[in-house]
């Protein structure tokens, strides 16, 4: 029967198939193919994001260093302890791929948190150097970093956000039946656990003086 | 107002989408939002006639902003939403700036967009914050502190004469996107492929005068339809219509959605920018 059919090839007879194709073939994007690619690479994006500003920060560490020192050599311990967080921090590095194992990005969030600490010490030591304060490299380097801990937040709030969506297509209907069948080996990413106080950046106490901060 | 609708409930939706909400968002009624009430009506005027002559130059989208209260948010994620809550800046530049000042948590914040960041470094901005509106603030005068430091912020962005130009012939302003001449040509193709072979197949049965059996007479024009005399039906039989698999809609792709560049039409609104968290903030 079916190549009874075939033996009679009309063009009339293959339009409605044709036409049909043409209606289902976009559908198919339509019907949610795209959602589980797409949200995995937003979310990647969102994690280069957070890496490039954690890098940035990194960055700007061995100048404001070298300006502290030049003004405050005597707070050794406080910059010795800058030196060696940024040096923790910089070793450990979570690819987009290793973002599906929670105490990878656990690990990098500590070594990160304890050089967010370690650089409000600095911040709030050098608050007793009136000329360290006053000089423009300094004030030039505190707002950069100011800067750096907003952008960090703001990219960690965005990873956060697109991390959501993304495991939420892997869970919710419709986009789980793309998940069972066809995107097996996607799983959640892991998500920042940290409380809002401590994404903070540095704050700067003019009050008190030497007061310790973080 | 289908828009203007639009945009509330896209607003709702964002809303609801970030977690913690201390305060609401002000609606962006121009280029100078002051729901303080802390700048006096002389100088928002010229301040608007400035802004809007700058933005005529470069596109850039400068907008200044007071709220009365932040109601305990920080400013600093307060200004991030505001700035993407409005888009400013246009959406390939992102070349916007907003200068939020929240008179009774005596805080102000410069947040400058991605594209601008370069430019307007955190530097230029902490020294805007600190020279022109922190001494002017503690003396009460926020119109004066303000319009000075939106006319430093337009001389930074001046410093770099050539980049500001090249960005305005970027982005003209007036009309909205214009279609790309190549993707018109192919829409048009495909819509008369696409609709000619539907129209051919479905219209002459319609309205077309019947010469008899699978032959139409429509518009002057005779279709025939190679259906044999037997059976009208035989040749849709045998194909089944796809596999779309049961899942048919995803719709939340996560803040995919694109605002376009601004409609002009006399009403001031964001190009579609974004911002990063650039700037700086101070008190006062």
């Amino acid at each position: 029967m079916l190549a009874q059919r075939l033996a009679r090839p009309s063009t009339f007879r293959t339009l409605p198939a044709f036409l049909m194709m043409a209606i289902v073939l976009p559908l198919l994007a339509g019907c949610g193919y795209n959602t589980i690619p797409t949200a995995e690479e937003n979310a990647k994006a969102a994690w280069s994001e957070v890496l490039n500003q954690y890098q940035r920060r990194a960055d700007l560490i061995p100048n404001l260093v070298e300006t502290v020192k030049g003004y405050a050599s005597h707070e050794k311990d406080t910059l010795d302890a800058v030196v060696e967080a940024r040096a923790k921090a910089t070793q450990i590095t979570v690819t987009p791929e290793t973002l599906k194992d929670p105490d990878a990005l656990k690990k990098f969030q500590d070594a990160q948190a304890g050089l967010t600490s370690a650089l409000s010490r600095l911040i709030a030591v050098s608050e007793a150097y009136p000329d360290l304060k006053a000089n423009q490299n300094f004030l030039a380097l505190q707002a950069q970093l100011e800067g750096t801990e907003n952008r960090i937040a703001v990219a960690r709030r965005d990873y956060i956000q697109a991390v959501r969506d993304y495991n939420l297509t892997l869970k919710t209907f419709p986009s789980v039946l793309w998940a069972t069948f066809w995107f097996r080996s996607n799983e959640p990413f892991a998500n920042f656990t940290v409380d809002e106080d401590k994404m903070q950046p540095p704050k700067v106490d003019f009050g008190t003086g030497t007061k310790q901060g973080g | 107002m289908g828009p203007r609708l639009a945009l509330l409930a896209l607003a709702a939706l964002l809303l609801a989408s970030i977690a913690a909400l201390a305060a609401d968002l002000p609606t962006l009624t121009g280029r100078v939002v002051d729901s303080a009430g802390i700048i006096d009506a002389g100088t928002r005027a010229a301040l608007t006639q400035k802004l809007a002559d700058f933005e005529a130059k470069g596109s850039d989208q400068i907008v200044v902003a007071t709220i009365p209260s932040l109601d305990g948010e920080e400013i600093e994620p307060y200004a991030n939403r505001l700035f993407r809550f409005w888009k400013l800046g246009q959406a390939k530049e992102n070349n916007g700036v907003l200068l939020l000042v929240a008179p009774n948590d005596r805080k102000m914040r410069i947040e400058v967009g991605y594209g601008l960041e370069g430019t307007l470094t955190d530097l230029h901005t902490k020294l805007i914050i600190e020279n022109d509106m922190v001494p002017a603030f503690r003396a009460g005068d926020f119109s004066g502190g303000i319009s000075k430091a939106v006319d430093d912020m337009i001389m930074v962005l001046n410093g770099n004469p050539e980049e500001l130009e090249a960005r305005g012939k970027r982005n003209p302003a007036g009309n909205g996107a214009p279609i790309d001449p190549i993707v018109a040509v192919f829409l048009i193709l495909w819509a008369t492929i696409f609709f000619g072979g539907l129209a051919m197949a479905f219209l002459p049965p319609m309205f077309g005068t019947k010469l008899s059996p699978g032959v139409y007479r429509w518009l002057g024009m005779t279709f025939r339809y190679g259906r044999g005399p037997g059976g009208s039906s035989s040749g849709s039989s045998g194909w089944t219509t796809g596999s779309s698999g049961g899942g048919w809609s995803s719709g939340s792709s996560g803040g995919g959605w694109s605002s376009g560049s601004s409609s002009g039409g006399g009403g001031f609104s964001g190009g579609g920018g974004s911002s990063g968290g650039g700037g700086s903030s101070g008190s006062w």
